[in-house]
């Protein structure tokens, strides 16, 4: 196995404002440290602010910080901890939360035009989750407009830069939540997925990502996207971490009446478990070769070969329905898109123009969707009320609901040969900005490898694979595998994550280029 | 009348002559929850405006509906009383439309998977019995309130702006829809008043709708259109809303019929449209134009699982049928021996619970529908209310009779203790203390009265030791005069045939 390039002697080298230390420190550590009196929250929230201060005009992760809010909450957990009371265990943590989930108090955009300054008056039940465990919330991070994109390129807002090379796009729709780890602004985030919006960005920034089973965890308070698809999830710079913080968000919430009733699989427990003895992965084998960049290609063996030393039996397996699943997702999602989109329509809350007396009220709303929704948005709507209208509704959203169907039973069939299924999180690394917001057919193949796991509803997640030798950036491994089996992804996920670790010598973060006085000034 | 209208009508009659009129019914039943559709806001509807709202019924970005298990099981309930099968499995769908009434810009009801359909509802209008077929009765939520300020006349035209109340959106709604009703000819306007009668005395007896026409808990939508005698082709139909009143789906569908029947006879096109009834002119005016080809963009609704029923689920809920009215009216016509015009007098006075309730307080049915058919009738008439709300209680009914049985009250008397009651004196053995109204049973009084009338008349009581005891009349009328109508009419009668034998 090859080294990852430009080996670097400390992941400190990439940090260059001070709290180094705990910048880069894992969030299990940084909860140790708390305990054992090393370092208060509020030293590690200062520590963050101060480096999103630093670093954020280059990487644009965040939409919002509230500095204030983020040192009263780690104040009082500092404060309980003093106390002596028992906090969970990832209290005075700090987290980033992706702009699409409502925090009361908070303006909360969905990186919408359509949203700009909206102040959600309610939370979000896993942000709601978070708060309750003791979690500091930094802020919300940036992401494609209303989630519809893969490279946070579609924000209102402008987008988020690829921390590892800052003229590149840092995956979507979650780019935010991403680059907010890779650049060290904060040791947690929240993401969600409705088509890889958290597996792309965590491939393409060399952090780790996981879309639970849907129904794993609450969409009550998040703002859909596509509500089939939709699911909050954990991201991370480690895998322990998102097992931590995929144990404090899941699990049933009476407000969601598609979250499962049923107990969280043991998430913590699993990433323990780091032998992969007795266990049997698949390997996609449609999702490879033509249009893989080699550097993908070479990485994805090598981390398979890194499977089987972890004792992972390993085998090939066919899912012959892949190959229509990104064409059933682009008539369902964008279907569920044209119904979800429907409310911003300016009489309640959000963008409202033409609001003089002359206009009625639909010329009211035609007026203000058409200038508070951006390109993709407006596609997606478009495409989607074609799919649903009567006299296509069969041939559209008809068929692609069957093929959803074909895709659950090639997933059934695999569980009958193999325990988890493995394949590149995405076929290239990151594009440059730009490179593709003018091709939406070429932007929609990033999802490729992505998008059967949410049709089907199964768990997944992305994990660091090492970087493409072509051009030095990181290239992701997704794990796959049954409904409410989240644990098995963490367990392959912290196998991997060992065997690479211990072949590079430090986590795949150690090498990222620093920002600051390197980066260019221009980039913004 | 018509005087506001410009429409051209034709004779009822000479409709009925060329047409036949085919309706289609569409009733919004407000199911009475405590809790909305798909959240926890009251469902109270004399609330303040926007008070009754939550991120849910408001739409806000990101909130989620959860169905409301007691707005299913009404449902049900609703689909059993009008004989419905009962679907294993279905799901709630989107309609799409924008409004903004509407917040999240699509109503979640039902589409191609109704939770309740192919039932019927049987239905006697004039001796003659009726069966409408229902098509299905599914779920969904109600739309909040525009109040349009500024115009005329609170219509959105010339409207300088409108207020939006949203306690209402989220509000749960069955909405029951007939199969076309055809061969009901003149009397299809009466047959939609008594299906829309039937269906509030089935909310009423499910308990599961306030079912108020007036306040809108029971909306009808009527549909009609007419077909030339001898064809089997359906005519363009129009729908009237605003109907708020049984006598509005009378007066509306009449109205339609005629108005429809002069269109067609002078070789015009009756255009699909939505009319509005005019309650105060008895009219109906042209709406929207609809066509079929309005597309609401349905699909299951990705945020609900599906509602599954089971068969024994579904008899736990038949188990929890009350008996409905029209087995009820059967049951009570046979228990008290009433044919069918009394019992036709007592329905049509709105009386039956009534009665069923004296009976059980103790009364003869007989008694029980002379008091409330014709006494206390007339006093709600005068009155201007409802005869259970005339002041009066079936038990205080059932006591009165009690009281004339035992020969304690006369039927002139009884009707002086009813207005004691009315007003408020308390019930009726105690307007008869407190206004002395009883029957004077003291043979003592009564004989003096008697000696006293015939000391008055010898001439009456010659003819009555003579033989002639039918004389004994007008002596009887001299001492119920002299003690007020305070006495047992018999009871004079016996002394004086006594006195005079």
């Amino acid at each position: 196995m090859s080294e990852p390039q430009s080996p670097r002697t400390s992941m400190t080298d990439a940090v260059t404002t001070g709290g180094a230390e705990i910048l880069t420190s894992s969030a299990t550590d940084l909860v140790a440290a708390m305990e054992a009196g090393q370092v208060s929250s509020v030293e590690i929230t200062q520590a963050c602010l101060d480096r999103i201060e630093a670093v954020d005009r280059q990487v644009h992760a965040f939409l919002t910080v509230d500095a204030e809010r983020a040192l009263r909450q780690a104040r009082e957990v500092d404060s309980r901890r003093a106390a002596g009371q028992r906090l969970g265990p990832l209290a005075g943590v700090p987290l980033a939360v992706k702009d699409l989930f409502c925090y009361q108090g908070m303006v909360t955009t969905a990186a919408s035009r359509m949203l700009a300054g909206w102040v959600s008056p309610y939370t979000s039940t896993v942000v709601q989750r978070c708060v309750d465990a003791g979690m500091v919330i930094l802020g919300k991070t940036n992401l494609d407009e209303f989630a519809m994109g893969s490279s946070t390129e579609t924000s209102a807002f402008g987008p988020t830069h690829n921390p590892w090379d800052l003229e590149r796009i840092p995956g979507g729709s979650g780019g935010g939540s991403a680059a907010a780890l890779a650049a060290f602004q904060a040791p947690l985030a929240l993401g969600t997925d409705t088509g890889g919006s958290i597996r792309l960005p965590a491939a393409l920034t060399g952090t780790v990502g996981v879309k639970p089973t849907y129904g794993g965890t609450s969409r009550y308070g998040v703002i859909a996207m596509a509500s089939s698809l939709d699911q909050p999830g954990p991201c991370a710079r480690t895998v322990a971490d998102a097992a931590l913080l995929h144990q404090v968000i899941a699990g049933y919430d009476p407000m969601d009446q598609t979250s499962i009733p049923r107990d969280v699989p043991p998430v913590v427990e699993a990433c323990r478990q780091i032998d992969l003895a007795g266990m049997r992965l698949g390997v996609v084998t449609g999702l490879s070769g033509q249009g893989y960049a080699p550097g993908v290609t070479q990485r994805f063996e090598e981390a398979v070969a890194a499977l089987r030393g972890a004792g992972a039996e390993v085998i090939e397996v066919s899912c012959p329905h892949f190959e229509h699943a990104l064409g059933a997702y682009y008539l369902i999602q964008p279907a569920e898109v044209s119904s979800n989109l429907a409310r911003y329509d300016a009489m309640r809350y959000g963008l409202r123009l033409d609001d003089d007396g002359e206009h009625s009220a639909e010329q009211v709303m035609a007026a203000s969707r058409g200038a508070g929704f951006g390109a993709e948005a407006k596609r997606r709507i478009i495409l989607g009320t074609y799919a649903l209208s009567s006299g296509y509704y069969d041939a559209y959203y008809g068929s692609a609901q069957k093929v959803r169907t074909l895709i659950s039973r090639d997933f059934e069939a695999a569980w009958a040969t193999c325990d988890a299924l493995i394949s590149p999180t995405t076929p290239t690394t990151a594009f440059r900005i730009g490179e593709r917001t003018d091709d939406p057919l070429a932007m929609y193949q990033a999802d490729l490898c992505t998008i059967p796991a949410n049709l089907a509803g199964i768990a997944t997640g992305s994990f660091p694979a090492g970087l493409a030798p072509e051009d030095g950036l990181p290239v992701g491994l997704q794990v796959m595998a049954p409904v409410l089996c989240d644990d098995r992804v963490y367990r392959v996920g912290a196998a991997l994550e060992a065997q690479l670790e211990a072949a590079w010598g430090g986590p795949l973060l150690a090498s990222i280029p620093p920002l600051g006085a390197a980066a260019k000034e221009d980039v913004r | 009348m018509s005087s506001w209208t410009t429409d051209d009508l034709m004779d009822y009659d000479e409709v009925m002559e060329r047409f036949d009129p085919v309706l289609g019914l569409e009733v919004h039943v407000e199911l009475s929850t405590a809790s909305k559709m798909f959240c926890g806001c009251s469902t109270d509807s004399d609330a303040d405006p926007n008070t009754h709202v939550c991120p849910v019924c408001l739409g806000l970005p990101g909130s989620l509906p959860a169905i409301n298990g007691h707005a299913v099981e009404s449902a049900i309930r609703i689909g059993l009383a009008l004989n419905c099968q009962i679907a294993p499995w279905c799901r709630m769908a989107r309609k799409n439309y924008f409004y903004p009434d509407m917040t999240k810009d699509y109503q979640i009801s039902q589409y191609d998977e109704p939770i309740c359909h192919d039932g019927h509802l049987d239905l006697e209008v004039d001796g003659q019995s009726y069966r409408v077929e229902i098509e299905r009765a599914h779920m969904e939520e109600d739309a909040g309130k525009s109040l349009h300020v500024g115009g005329s006349d609170g219509r959105i035209q010339g409207a300088a702006f409108s207020l939006m109340d949203y306690n209402r959106a989220g509000v749960p709604l069955i909405e029951i829809v007939t199969k076309p009703v055809r061969g009901l000819g003149a009397k299809a306007p009466a047959v939609a008043r008594a299906y829309m009668a039937q269906l509030r005395d089935i909310m009423i007896a499910l308990g599961v709708s306030h079912a108020r026409m007036e306040k809108g808990n029971l909306r009808c939508d009527a549909n009609v259109s007419l077909m030339p005698k001898g064809s089997d082709e359906l005519g363009t139909r129009t729908e009237t809303k605003n109907v708020n009143s049984l006598r509005s789906v009378e007066g509306a569908l009449s109205y339609e019929i005629r108005r429809q029947g002069a269109v067609l006879a002078s070789g015009g096109r009756v255009r699909q449209e939505t009319r509005m009834w005019q309650e105060s002119g008895e009219y109906t005016i042209a709406g929207r134009e609809k066509s079929d080809a309005e597309d609401y963009r349905y699909f299951p609704e990705p945020d609900l699982v599906p509602i599954e029923c089971s068969a024994s689920r579904v008899e736990e809920l038949r188990a929890t049928l009350p008996e409905l009215p029209a087995a009820k009216r059967a049951r009570l016509a046979a228990e008290w021996s009433f044919d069918e015009t009394e019992m036709a007098a007592v329905l049509n006075a709105g009386a039956l619970d009534l009665l069923d309730a004296t009976v059980t307080a103790g009364a003869a049915p007989e008694a029980a529908r002379k008091w409330w058919l014709s006494e206390l009738s007339r006093r709600a008439n005068e009155a201007g209310c409802e005869l259970s709300e005339v002041g009066m209680t079936p038990v205080q009914v059932a006591e009165l009779q009690a009281l004339v049985d035992d020969g304690s009250l006369t039927d002139k008397l009884a009707r002086q203790v009813i207005d004691g009651v009315i007003a408020g004196e308390g019930d009726p053995q105690q307007v008869v203390a407190s206004r002395g109204l009883a029957v004077v049973s003291d043979d003592g009084a009564l004989g003096a009265a008697v000696d006293e009338a015939i000391a008055a008349n010898p001439g009456v009581a010659e003819k009555i030791r003579g033989g002639r005891v039918q004389a004994a009349g007008a002596l009887i009328g001299q001492v119920m005069k002299a003690m007020h109508g305070q006495a047992d009419a018999k009871r004079v009668r016996q002394i004086i045939l006594e006195k005079l034998s």
